[in-house]
């Protein structure tokens, strides 16, 4: 018998109440969005469930929305995987954008070791409990975490040429 | 000693101090790469080794990053193919594909079976040189350099047909949103063909030059292997992990591009060692030449290789310069002006080495809000320390070529 959907909704609601919350299915993707502090319980519950069984993780990346309310400024999103029913899920979880901090789940998963560190060095997230958490693919000098919006991709002080004319979104700070 | 190379703080100095041989020898330290010929690419490893073999090794990547999904958050739509074909450069055909298929899933873009059948001939394509470039670069790595030189002017076979579809033959920048961007000629059927007669043949000697070759076997067998279970916990897709013995497969689980349509087995391996991952990429190589096959052979009638959605593809050049409504058109979708939705959505191919996912977040404008590239090599290339661990350093660069790790990809 196939994953339902509404299966792990509910298994999900009934272990963790309100910590998980505006389950979607957007396109082939059930999608939903747990509160930060809950994030490894959530993770550790999805795989070890003997129904659920979400034992890979396909993807861990952070997205920056410096237009919400403080408390969700960034995302880290999770994309699980259950190989034995072939399901996926997607786990979002929102953090401050003062101090984004989270639990790793390094010692869930052995692979998100280096895409925690990603998203550290190009977002500036901390992961809590990460056992190296440390730029990878920026130089260790840089100071800036580059994929936040308002870090400019090129120099700001340009006047030669238009943004708007080559297909690029104008930068805020800049005009 | 080492001193010059490794700062004083340094972890490997602590155990260097406290490791002490019988016979007075010293742990030493060895820089592999960042620029040796012999990784193929620029991967740096800090070795430390005790006599010839290596007991600690430390990966510095990002040497060539170039901060593609950064550049993606400023660009249309349309302009991103181009960041895709650089990270796996091996098989770019995949990535652009796989990316046109993001949008198309992202805006319900049904592609006509035709244009599916192209694109999985052009994906398999690239997907034997991927595995053609790999498995002949081990042999050269393990001193076998004749097989290299005889398949590789397949690969020169295989972008000749590139050129024909689109005109360029490494970066193939290939493909449009709901299809091609031209019908493919009869001369790239053609190059198919023969391709499709002469291969075969390269392929089966280069196999008998490797597969039962004391030599290679005794260089290959039993060194870096890996089991299922960390396999899996490491992030592991694609060939690699096919060679420790789970058949998971994209094409399989989630079949895109009509691979539904196909009969095809996906190889697996036993022991996840060196000569299971050669193994497992031979193998699929056959696999690959069989679903071309039977992709003409199925190939539906006509000469449709587009969807037909006026606001997303180009129109004709010719119409543009006397017809009103291809004018618009054309101006809006080269200034990027295409309606999107806000949206998320996840697509995954399977890629020469493994998932190649996109992770893309619309906000209704003309770029990506977030796009995001899951990227096989940069996630499995976390096990090549612990693979490498106790074994030789000429053991060291034959697994790192059997992982068929990218640079393009890596760093991304």
């Amino acid at each position: 018998m196939a994953l339902e959907t509404t299966q792990i909704q509910d298994k999900l609601v009934e272990t963790f109440g309100e910590s998980v919350f505006h389950f979607n299915q957007e396109k082939d993707l059930f999608s939903l969005e747990v509160a930060a502090d809950k994030i490894t319980a959530v993770i550790l519950f999805l795989k070890n469930d003997p129904t659920l069984r979400f034992h890979f993780l396909t993807d861990l990346c952070g997205v920056h929305y410096p237009d919400n309310v403080v408390e969700r400024q960034f995302a880290v999103v999770y994309h699980l995987h259950n190989w034995y029913e072939n399901k996926r899920i997607k786990i979002k979880a929102f953090l401050n954008g003062e101090k984004p901090e989270i639990k790793s789940v390094s010692n869930i998963f052995l692979c998100s070791n280096w895409m925690e560190r990603e998203t550290y060095d190009f977002y500036g997230i901390n992961f809590i409990g990460h056992p190296q958490l440390k730029r990878i693919l920026n130089m260790d000098e840089m100071i800036s975490h580059p994929m936040r919006k308002e870090f400019p991709m090129e120099d700001g002080g340009r006047t030669d040429k238009d943004d708007r004319f080559f297909g690029r979104t104008p930068q805020k700070d800049n005009k | 000693m080492s001193e010059l190379l490794l700062p004083p703080e340094h972890r490997y100095a602590k155990i260097i101090q406290e490791h002490h041989n019988e016979d007075g020898s010293e742990l030493s330290v060895l820089n592999l790469g960042p620029t040796h010929p012999a990784t193929h690419g620029i991967f740096q490893n800090v070795l430390l080794m005790d006599g010839e073999k290596i007991l600690e090794a430390e990966p510095t990547i990002g040497y060539i990053h170039r901060a593609f999904e950064k550049i993606a958050e400023n660009r249309p739509f349309y302009q991103i193919t181009p960041l895709t074909d650089r990270m796996n450069y091996c098989s770019s055909p995949i990535n652009n594909m796989g990316w046109w298929m993001t949008m198309e899933k992202l805006l319900d873009i049904e592609v006509p079976k035709r244009a599916q059948y192209l694109r999985v001939i052009v994906m398999e394509l690239a997907r034997i040189t991927d595995h053609l470039i790999c498995n002949s670069i081990l042999g050269v790595d393990t001193g076998a350099y004749t097989g290299f030189l005889y398949v590789f002017q397949f690969r020169e076979k295989v972008y000749e047909i590139y050129e024909e579809i689109c005109g360029a033959r490494l970066t193939t920048n290939m493909g449009r949103m709901g299809g091609f961007e031209r019908d493919w000629s009869p001369e790239a059927f053609r190059k198919l063909d023969i391709f499709l007669r002469d291969f075969p043949i390269a392929w089966k000697e280069f196999e008998n030059l490797f597969e039962r070759n004391r030599i290679f076997i005794d260089r290959t067998v039993n060194v870096g292997p890996i089991s299922a279970e960390k396999a899996m916990a490491y992030g592991f897709t694609g060939p690699n992990l096919r060679a420790a013995g789970v058949d998971y497969d994209v094409r399989v689980a989630h079949p895109y591009s009509s691979y539904e349509d196909f009969d095809f087995i996906v190889p697996v391996g036993k022991s996840g060692d060196t000569y299971d991952r050669f193994c497992v990429r031979n193998a699929e190589v056959w696999e690959s030449l069989s679903i071309i096959r039977q992709a003409l052979a199925k190939m539906p009638e006509g000469n449709e290789f587009h969807a037909d959605v006026p606001a997303y593809y180009l129109p004709p050049k010719e119409d543009v310069y006397h017809d009103m409504e291809s004018l618009i058109y054309h101006f809006k979708i080269v200034m990027g002006e295409i309606p999107v939705p806000v949206a998320e959505v996840y697509h995954s191919v399977e890629g020469g080495n493994g998932e190649v996912g996109f992770y893309l977040v619309t906000d209704g404008s003309r770029t990506p809000y977030r796009l995001h590239f899951r990227r096989p090599c940069f996630i499995y290339y976390q096990a090549y320390p612990e693979m490498i661990k106790g074994a030789m350093l000429s053991d060291a660069i034959v697994i790192l070529s059997s992982l068929n790790v990218i640079a393009g990809e890596l760093d991304a």
